[in-house]
């Protein structure tokens, strides 16, 4: 007995050490924090339960019969995140540089299938050169193992990337299909392609950092949702992160006690639109003031800017807050914020999370970058996901709202629920100005007229009065209530059910 | 008594003249421009009137526009404030005209007083202690320098119609005092279009004394002096009264000498007579200010008497029934002027929205704020960057500057640039404690602005007992959240690190009634208070055992404290830290990560306001020396000239003439 608990404790030791002290010192050096390391700050102290950790691969081609460690560079289980079920698989790259082998995805797919079963996340931190080459098309099934999993768990639990060292050619498709992606400044990349492949085919000269690092992707192609200075900063906000997801979509959104009042008022709320309608204002301010105890966690801040989403909290409970940003491109919508805003509102409406949405949207940019880049599509995403979402949607127009942007965003017409309007709201299909001059463009020689012809417009139209007429807008409030208003809507929303017709699938226009 | 008052300002001001018509009883009406249309002070009237755009010269400053607005609501009396208006003799007569009463002396007061060499005169005539100098004008620079013989060096030349620091020069010497005569004739006459000098004798290590006049054309007393000797570049930031300097046989003869002046002009209403008073408390005669002073309260905190309303109850011809022995000093008050400037830009002008705006609780009779500002309100460049007044009251100096430090350490303002951290700086700095004050002061200690490195190092220990408590609030809360699993709820544990201005502190932290213990460095803090989640604000009574010979037992600590998932960001007196908290485990782990170098900014040219780039001087590829223009930033409608800080080759240039910056912004990068 004796003898095994001793070779079991040999066994864990020779795991827990990874591919050796040498290899774990280069990783500090890199700043780059262990597998397991990563995993104790991740989960509650001590709630973390290993499996698989004598796993070895099964390969003997290429030397490989000798080089084998236990947990095969990937280590996987379970544990708490302020008491709520995780499951967790934490590439080692100390072990064969984190390369993926047929046993290695195989513990990754075990603790997939297990968290489907009881419904809970999973949370992938990635840090691996890629595939075990040694193994050839095994180690490539293991990829698309996951991939499978991937998609199946694919709005049933919530499935979240952390980009913590390399993640190259078909390895970046796994984290593609996860609901989040975040990675870490100087330490992570992701591409297809690497540096020197580019090169050969395309003679740009380019760095792994320039092409596929933290900053590239959470600024320039929108894949990461954020990046993190180093490690411990990304597991302290991963933790935080995922205080706001419900931990599949059989449940509600988590609670949380706060103590700030349902019905606070904000005075300062009523000077925020500004009276020159063309000048910009925070609308982040809004959000900011309207949320619980200020605490925003906004997703993708520098990327598609003229969009913000993200998750706060009202009366203790989870909100997807989608917004239009009149401080970038006036607010409009294009192809990338259209994108941006569609996956947040998808998600949302996966996880029973509500959507509150605050409307400035002077409509789509214009111009031939957008057209040839395909707006009318991308467009539609947005469009589709507001109206398939069945998640209680309350929406608030600040200031513009015009022409499709206007139908887009959350109106009456895609089953808004309660649709309220500031008094500075102006729904119409278009600016005075424009408008003005296609109804009357007889008289546009005539600036007299135009000017006359405009003012009655904007008498007419550029007030919330019309839209609610009709009853396209349910109240006009005061900015100051706005918070009082929110939280009683989706307090009355709380048992809201809604179904749309049975089918495959939809066929959102990707 | 009247009925309805007009008040011809805005701001503060305004708001703070409203308030003694409020509880006198009387109506009032506010007038404001365009861009002042959601202002305080238009809210707190009971009417109001739109008297033009933005500019002040377009409406504050238009005298017939205010008559008209007295006119058309009927307001018997107007009160002018300070500046603006306020000495304007023609806006008396004019409203003389119509009948409308000047809540403030007659023209013949403002007019005596308004002329340096004149009201000179007028107060040597009167016994009041004068600058020795040549009253009369200069004819030129050898007349000039004869004079600055006869008077004695050093000696200032200054112009007659001169004021905020122009026109005026000093000499040491008699070539100076030539080449000083030149200069300030020349400045003169381009500022003033008046180019008469005279001189004086030059006060060195000067202090801003002045005495506070109320009078009713009979009777004449004076409510002590302020102190008003903390100015940058003439522009007073901290007052107090009484002084911290002045004996009690001269605070009596400058009372006396202060009255004599305002007898000699038969003087009606509240005034100031300001003084320079040298080392060995030699005083002079400066200037009579016959108006509201901004100042104003620290007088009123310290005696008790509320100067508006003595100005609106004399303007209506009551008497004014106080005699000197009525008044006394009770305790010690001191004014910290908020600015929006920011004081580590060298004191740049700041606009904007204020997207938080918290003053601290005004209690009375210990701490009064009058702002004329309020949360969402606008800071616009159109006026006195002034947003409000922090007055606080004790019985002793001491007093009054702790809790004028807890104050400003509780005063919350985002969206803008303030000088708080200044202010606080100041209050804890030695020498403005012992009270060796100069007009010098701000010159000689803060000779580039504030800087980082000029806060005062402030023992942590508060900081880390707040920080404790509120992490532990934030941890506890956190482990109450829905849907954990039954029977392994998280437990959150007592023990963490906190590393703070690059020390490192183990800490067990628990909860208590009323708040939490903290223990650390062999001692127990005990930190009672109510804060809740999200308050930017922390207020705690700190106890300690055994008793920390740092601080009093009992001891009120207000921190401001923002957080943003990993970092506490916490500002007290004048200081902004931040502060990491972790478990054992994650502080052990972070310490394996080596320390990431930030980005040497210094080959970047960044936008230190946001602004116009209005044009470029180089361009890429260009070497430039250390001081040539860069570019030209227009901001506040005032050019800044961008030089090079360092010689070097402009390697890239981010952005062109036309585009509108924002703060730190990049505008152009030297090669490294």
């Amino acid at each position: 007995m004796s003898d095994i608990t001793r070779q079991l404790q040999e066994k864990r030791d020779r795991a827990r050490m990874g591919g050796g002290q040498r290899r774990i010192d280069a990783q500090h050096a890199k700043g780059k924090l262990t597998a397991r390391e990563r995993i104790d700050l991740l989960c509650d102290p001590g709630s973390f339960e290993e499996w698989d950790m004598f796993v070895e691969h099964r390969c003997t081609d290429f030397g490989m019969g000798d080089n084998r460690i236990p947990g095969d560079g990937v280590v996987t289980g379970h544990g708490t995140i302020n008491g709520r079920l995780v499951f967790v698989f934490s590439q080692d790259f100390t072990v064969l540089g984190g390369s993926l082998s047929e046993t290695h995805a195989r513990k990754i797919c075990k603790i997939m299938d297990r968290a489907l079963e009881v419904g809970a996340p999973v949370i992938g931190l990635n840090d691996s050169g890629g595939a075990r080459i040694q193994e050839g098309v095994d180690s490539l099934a293991g990829y698309a193992d996951v991939f499978l999993r991937n998609v199946l768990s694919s709005g049933v639990i919530p499935q979240v990337s952390m980009i913590m060292g390399p993640c190259a050619g078909g390895a970046v498709y796994s984290p593609a299909m996860t609901d989040f992606i975040f990675m870490v400044e100087d330490s992570s990349y992701m591409f297809v392609t690497g540096p020197d492949v580019v090169k050969t085919v395309t003679h740009e000269v380019v760095t792994a950092e320039e092409l596929g690092g933290a900053i590239t992707h959470s600024t320039k192609s929108g894949v990461a949702d954020l990046a993190f200075p180093n490690d411990v900063y990304a597991m302290v906000q991963l933790r935080r992160f995922m205080d706001f997801l419900p931990s599949s979509n059989r449940e509600k959104p988590p609670v949380r006690p706060t103590d700030d009042p349902w019905d606070r008022v904000e005075v300062s709320l009523d000077s925020l639109v500004p009276a020159n309608p063309n000048k910009p204002y925070d609308i982040k301010e809004l959000i900011r003031k309207v949320v619980d105890e200020g605490d925003f966690f906004e997703l993708s801040p520098n990327y598609a800017g003229n969009l913000v989403v993200g998750f706060g909290r009202l009366e203790g409970s989870t909100v997807g807050f989608v917004a239009n940003q009149p401080m970038v491109l006036a607010g409009c919508l294009d192809i990338d914020s259209a994108k941006k805003g569609a996956r947040f509102v998808r998600f949302c409406d996966a996880f029973n999370i509500p959507i509150v949405t605050f409307v400035d949207v002077p409509g789509f940019l214009p111009g031939t970058a957008q057209e040839y880049g395909g707006i009318i599509k991308h467009g539609a995403k947005l469009l589709y996901a507001y109206a398939e979402a069945t998640v209680p949607k309350v929406t608030l127009i600040t200031r513009k709202a015009y022409g499709g942007a206007y139908d887009v965003m959350s109106s009456k017409h895609l089953r808004g629920d309660v649709n309220y309007a500031w008094p500075t709201a102006e729904i119409a299909v278009m600016g005075p100005k424009g408008a003005v001059e296609i109804i009357f463009r007889q008289d546009m020689k005539d600036p007299e007229k135009i000017a006359a012809h405009e003012q009655n417009y904007r008498t007419k139209f550029a007030n919330p009065f019309v839209a609610g007429a009709r009853g396209f807008i349910d109240d006009v409030i005061m900015p100051a209530d706005t918070r009082k208003h929110l939280c009683r809507s989706l307090a009355m929303l709380r048992n809201k059910e809604q179904k749309n017709p049975p089918r495959k699938h939809g066929n959102i226009p990707l | 008594m009247f009925k309805k008052i007009l008040i011809a300002n805005r701001g503060e001001i305004a708001c703070r003249v409203i308030k003694t018509c409020q509880r006198m009883g009387i109506k009032t009406v506010a007038v404001y421009s365009e861009a002042d249309e959601n202002a305080l002070h238009v809210d707190m009237a009971d009417e109001r009137v739109l008297i033009g755009p933005a500019a002040s010269a377009q409406s504050y400053l238009v005298i017939d526009k205010i008559v008209q607005a007295c006119k058309d609501t009927g307001a018997e009396a107007v009160h002018p404030g300070y500046g603006f208006l306020s000495e304007n003799r023609l806006f008396q007569e004019a409203l003389a005209k119509e009948g409308i009463v000047f809540i403030g002396p007659d023209a013949h007061a403002i007019g005596a007083m308004g002329d340096k060499i004149e009201s000179k005169k007028l107060a040597a005539e009167a016994g009041v202690n004068t600058i020795p100098g040549y009253m009369g004008v200069l004819k030129d620079a050898d007349d000039a320098v004869r004079v600055a013989q006869e008077v004695g060096y050093p000696v200032m030349i200054k112009a007659s119609a001169g004021g905020g620091g122009k026109g005026m020069r000093v000499a040491w010497n008699d070539t100076e005092a030539r080449e000083g005569f030149v200069s300030a004739t020349n400045e003169a006459r381009s500022s003033f279009a008046d180019d008469r000098v005279f001189v004086e004798k030059y006060i060195q290590s000067p202090r801003h004394i002045e005495i506070q006049v109320l009078a009713d054309g009979e009777n004449f007393i004076h409510l002590f002096e302020r102190e008003c000797s903390i100015q940058r570049r003439n522009q007073k930031v901290i007052e107090e009264a009484p002084s911290p300097f002045l004996t009690e046989d001269v605070r009596r003869k400058m009372g006396e000498q202060a009255c004599a002046l305002a007898r000699a002009v038969g003087y009606k209403s509240a005034g100031t007579v300001e003084f320079v008073a040298d080392a060995d408390m030699n005083f002079y005669f400066l200037e009579m200010n016959t108006r509201l002073q901004v100042e104003h309260p620290v007088t009123e905190m310290i005696t008790g008497i509320d100067l508006v309303e003595w100005m609106i109850r004399i303007a209506a011809g009551e008497k004014l029934t106080l005699k000197q022995e009525d008044v006394s000093i009770n305790g010690w008050a001191i004014e910290s002027r908020l600015y929006a400037e920011d004081p580590f830009r060298g004191f740049l002008p700041s606009i904007g929205r204020l997207v938080r705006f918290i003053p601290p609780v005004d209690e009375d009779g210990a701490v009064r704020v009058d702002t004329g500002v309020e949360e969402g309100g606008e800071i616009s460049m159109y006026y006195d960057p002034m947003i409000a007044k922090l007055i606080t009251h004790g019985q002793t100096r001491d007093e009054a500057i702790q809790l004028m430090s807890t104050a400003l350490d509780g005063f919350y303002v985002q969206g803008i640039s303030h000088n708080v951290p200044f202010l606080a700086a100041i209050m804890a700095h030695p020498r403005f404690r012992e009270g060796r004050l100069t007009t010098n002061f701000i010159a000689e200690e803060y000779p580039e602005g504030l800087r980082k490195a000029d806060l005062p190092a402030k023992d942590p220990t508060f900081l880390i007992a707040a920080l404790g408590a509120i992490h532990r609030k934030n941890v506890d809360r956190k482990a109450r959240i829905s849907g954990q699993i039954q029977g392994h709820e998280k437990v959150p544990r007592d023990h963490w690190i906190i590393y703070l201005g690059g020390a490192v502190y183990d800490i067990w932290v628990r909860e208590i009634e009323g708040g939490h213990r903290v223990h650390f460095k062999d001692r127990i803090y005990t930190v009672l208070h109510s804060w809740r989640f999200g308050e930017p604000i922390f207020r705690a009574m700190i106890d300690c055992r055994p008793t920390d010979p740092a601080f009093r037992n009992g001891q009120m600590l207000v921190v401001q404290v923002e957080e943003n998932g990993v970092e506490y960001s916490l500002s007290h007196a004048g200081t902004q830290e931040t502060a990491l908290v972790f478990t054992p485990e994650a502080a052990q782990y972070i310490n394996r990560i080596p320390h990431k170098e930030p980005p040497d900014l210094s080959r970047f040219l960044m936008s230190p306001m946001p602004g116009l780039l209005m044009s470029m001087a180089v361009e890429e590829g260009m070497e430039v020396r250390a001081g040539e223009t860069l570019c030209v930033i227009e901001a506040m409608k005032m050019e800044n000239i961008m030089k090079a800080e360092r010689d070097g080759v402009i390697s890239k240039i981010y952005a062109k003439p036309g585009d509108s910056l924002s703060v730190d912004q990049k505008i152009l990068e030297f090669a490294e």
